[in-house]
């Protein structure tokens, strides 16, 4: 097996942002994309689907964690969370 | 869309699919004639057998993305047998599972054993190209369910034939090894061709030389494109003009194996 890795992006009919769901080889970019209608959207799942060579994508290190996400996790006023909410405002 | 149909879209996990539609809903279904009962139960017979000699592939094919598309497809075919064979006005498990080789209606070329994944690629894409001319025609019948089972069907089997049609060009056009299997696998099929194109004499079914008229031109297109040539055949074989009733002696191995659990099981449920 030689064929590239594929990694699959697929928006669902509520959805508003593609989401990944997982991977697949394919020879090229049509049979990815057509491989990709075949595995990840059989139950009605999908309204549009990306793919993009595994290869092309830049992805955070985990060696990389501390300095990229520690520095996120005190700065609680980044959190809209010292409003309060009338009661009668519904789904927050 | 009923009651269960909104409870089924407020489900919304984005994971799993919603909306799904029955495309018979709503639909008149009056008991069905003879000549629309006996052009549901051929094409029924089609997508069993087909579908079955589909499945056979599973764990079989070259590679994972691959099997999932056939399983797929064959799934599809399932799906279209169910509702036509419902459509005769008999019972569909009745039907799959307890008629003899001879009672059945599918053409030869659903039937045939397997071979390489060359002649699976090509059987699937004269298979499809001539069910889509069939279906596509269909969709303007004056029985609502059939019209309907067909619209169904257009959009699966386009996909089918879109699905043969780009693995018969890669292959065709591909090494000198993949051009020459799938050159072989040509040749097996296109003697069961023929068959496909025999008038019936059900004023329900359309016009065969129309159908071939199609089937040409997107066969013949797609076989340009895979750099290969339609093969000389011996005119009019026994097996080209046999009957939708006359099969080979596959049929019976194949139906042994598709019927063998409901007849060990009858009346088994699960």
């Amino acid at each position: 097996m030689s064929w590239p890795l594929y990694e699959v992006f697929v928006r669902g009919k509520r959805g508003l942002n593609h989401v990944h769901v997982g991977s697949l080889h394919a020879a090229d970019d049509e049979s990815a994309l057509h491989s990709a209608r075949d595995l990840y959207t059989r139950r009605n799942e999908g309204v549009s689907i990306w793919v993009v060579r595994s290869a092309h994508i830049t992805a955070s290190s985990p060696d990389e964690k501390d300095p990229f996400f520690a520095p996120s996790g005190d700065k609680v006023y980044r959190h809209p969370t010292f409003y309060s909410i009338p009661d009668d405002v519904p789904h927050i | 869309m009923g009651p269960d149909d909104d409870t089924l879209a407020a489900d919304g996990h984005w994971a799993f699919g919603t909306g799904f539609s029955d495309p018979l809903s709503g639909l008149p279904m009056p008991p069905a004639g003879a000549d629309l009962a006996a052009l549901c139960l051929a094409l029924g017979d089609d997508a069993l057998i087909m579908s079955h000699r589909l499945q056979e592939w599973c764990t079989r094919a070259p590679e994972l993305e691959d099997e999932v598309a056939l399983a797929n497809i064959a799934l599809d075919l399932l799906g279209q047998a169910r509702l036509l064979l419902a459509r005769t006005g008999r019972d569909e498990d009745e039907l799959a599972f307890r008629r003899g080789a001879g009672e059945f209606r599918n053409v030869r070329l659903a039937e045939v054993p397997n071979g390489d994944f060359a002649h699976l690629v090509v059987r699937l894409l004269v298979f499809s190209t001539w069910r889509l001319a069939l279906l596509t025609r269909l969709r303007d019948s004056d029985d609502e369910a059939l019209a309907a089972i067909a619209a169904k069907g257009v959009k699966e089997v386009a996909y089918h034939r879109g699905y043969a049609a780009r693995w018969t060009i890669r292959l065709g056009d591909g090494t000198a090894h993949s051009h020459e299997r799938t050159r072989q696998a040509l040749a097996a099929v296109w003697p069961l061709v023929d068959q496909l194109f025999a008038a019936d004499g059900n004023p329900r079914s359309p016009d065969p030389a129309d159908l071939r008229e199609e089937f040409d031109a997107v066969v013949g297109h797609v076989l340009a494109e895979a750099t290969l040539t339609i093969p000389e055949t011996a005119a009019e074989t026994a097996a080209e003009r046999a009957s939708r009733d006359e099969h080979t002696g596959a049929l019976a191995v194949l139906l042994e194996e598709m019927q063998s659990v409901a007849r060990a099981l009858p009346g088994a449920t699960w």
